[in-house]
């Protein structure tokens, strides 16, 4: 199936699915406050456009960025010091298989504890989410090198330098982007919990507000905002993916 | 002086197993080597003591008759598979090996491009590996093999996952390049005939840990083609090679049977 089609069949299968929504909340008389027809979380998200857009979706977006971009740099610093050096790799590796047991949710109030309630605590709440995601597979593909690839360049007379940037950095970028897709959505949830232990401003502290306001419509947008949020930095984090691997076979493949 | 590459009373093991045992062998400037024997006797061992690698337990490694123990980034290698990076196009490929030893980016893409010619690439020049045939793959690789400037290149096997086709069109391909360059070949094969086709000398490696290996002249004169198969001189000799392999492939087992 190509691109057009799948997009036509996805955007007609979405009208079907809000119509219905719409047509039963109506037809049922369900109250707003416990699910609010499609109509009215639109009507929402215009009339509090100015709080949603202007105050909270960029309090949010900025510790997302922010939280992103420290696990993305420390992350990679780590990836790389642990394949550079056996012991460093000894040491953190349980720990990172470890991390990947525990809930993550459950280890947020203590970065709030010590971080505080202002932007460091959702920064560094963020960075709890986005962290091993991002370690786990630049290391994988650091890791994952050719072993027959480093022979030949080491019968080129190549220096471990050159080694690694002209073989292990570039062939780890494939499993660093997959790494970055899952941080970027996980990073959104991040700041999202984040907010809610403790915030007076961002998607998620306006949602918990909303919440416990019973004013379901205005939720719904947060919601809304959080997803597409969410969804934007997914889309971006594959396409700068595909703008440093124009090879890329394996995700042409995925699109036929 | 014409020997090349020297390999003198060379022991090594992979810890308990011994896979070379006061190894002696020469190879001349300007020859073309075969190196045949049965899977698993440490071929490609050959190839990473030759290359630098690996370092001899005992004995030593010569080039030009100089005893070195620092042989990387002086000898060429074709690996098994073309090992070509799969998000550098084919000039960026070819290109490697300039690059490592310091030549600017742009100064050795422009050398690459004036060799694709030759190689039946100029098309393919900005074309990924993941674009190209099995038998384009490897003329990339072996291009990228002689751009390191070395007149010394070891071929590990470098058509065995190619068509029948393909094959007998690099193998002629492979000696027409042999003539142009000059260079000493020495090349890992596991097919009888490609080993003949291509050598002036088949080395035949047998036993555990291997000693002396039984080598043998090819009594065919250069140039060479496909049809050369057929001549007597070339059966004969292919019968007689089929002969020790069977016979080292035979004692192999009697061994394993007596240990097992």
């Amino acid at each position: 199936m190509d691109k057009g089609k799948r997009g036509l069949w996805f955007a007609t299968s979405l009208i079907v699915f809000l119509a219905v929504w719409e047509t039963v909340c109506r037809l049922l008389a369900i109250p707003s406050f416990i699910l609010p027809p499609p109509s009215s979380v639109l009507q929402a998200l215009w009339e509090l456009r100015e709080a949603l857009f202007g105050v909270h979706l960029w309090a949010t977006l900025q510790e997302v960025l922010i939280g992103l971009s420290i696990s993305i740099v420390f992350g990679s610093l780590l990836a790389y010091a642990m394949n550079r050096s056996r012991i460093v790799e000894r040491i953190v590796y349980p720990y990172i298989v470890i991390s990947q047991t525990i809930p993550i949710i459950a280890l947020s109030p203590v970065f709030i504890l010590w971080f505080g309630y202002d932007i460091s605590g959702k920064i560094a709440v963020t960075v709890l989410f986005t962290f091993f995601p991002i370690v786990v597979n630049t290391y994988d593909g650091l890791r994952g090198t050719d072993r027959e690839m480093i022979r030949l360049l080491q019968t080129m007379g190549a220096t471990p330098w050159q080694i690694f940037t002209k073989l292990q950095l570039p062939s780890s970028l494939p499993t660093f982007f997959s790494g970055l897709k899952v941080a970027a959505t996980y990073s959104v949830s991040g700041a999202t919990i984040g907010e809610w232990l403790g915030a007076s401003e961002g998607l998620g502290y306006f949602g918990r507000r909303a919440s416990g306001n019973f004013q379901a419509p205005a939720l719904f947008a947060s919601i809304l905002l959080l997803s597409l949020l969410g969804m934007l930095l997914f889309w971006f984090a594959g396409y700068i993916g595909q703008r440093y691997m124009p090879h890329a076979p394996v995700s042409k493949k995925i699109k036929k | 002086m014409n020997e090349k590459l020297a390999f003198s009373q060379v022991d090594f093991a992979y810890g308990e197993r011994n896979i070379l045992s006061s190894f002696d062998l020469v190879v001349n400037k300007g020859d073309f080597v075969s190196v045949i024997g049965p899977s698993g006797i440490g071929k490609s061992t050959l190839f990473q003591l030759a290359a630098g690698l690996l370092q001899p337990r005992a004995g030593e490694m010569r080039i030009d008759g100089v005893s070195t123990k620092e042989r990387l980034g002086k000898i060429g290698y074709m690996p098994q598979s073309d090992a070509l990076m799969p998000w550098r196009t084919v000039v960026e490929n070819a290109a490697l090996p300039l690059e490592i030893q310091g030549c600017p980016k742009k100064e050795a893409q422009r050398r690459v491009r004036d060799e694709l010619p030759r190689y039946g690439l100029s098309e393919w020049a900005d074309a990924y590996p993941h674009e190209l045939s099995g038998g384009m793959k490897q003329r990339v690789s072996f291009l990228r093999a002689l751009l390191f400037g070395s007149d010394i290149m070891l071929l590990d096997e470098p058509f065995s996952a190619l068509d029948g086709i393909t094959r007998l069109e690099l193998q002629e391909w492979l000696l027409q390049m042999w003539r142009e360059t000059g260079s000493t070949m020495i090349l890992i094969t596991h097919d009888m005939d490609e080993a003949i086709l291509l050598a002036n000398r088949v080395i035949l490696l047998a036993g555990a840990p291997i000693t002396a290996p039984v080598e043998r002249e090819v009594p065919i004169p250069y140039p060479r083609s496909t049809s050369s198969r057929n001549l007597p001189a070339f059966l004969n000799l292919r019968e007689e090679i089929w002969g020790l392999l069977r016979q080292a492939s035979g004692s192999r087992v009697q061994e394993g049977v007596a240990h097992g």
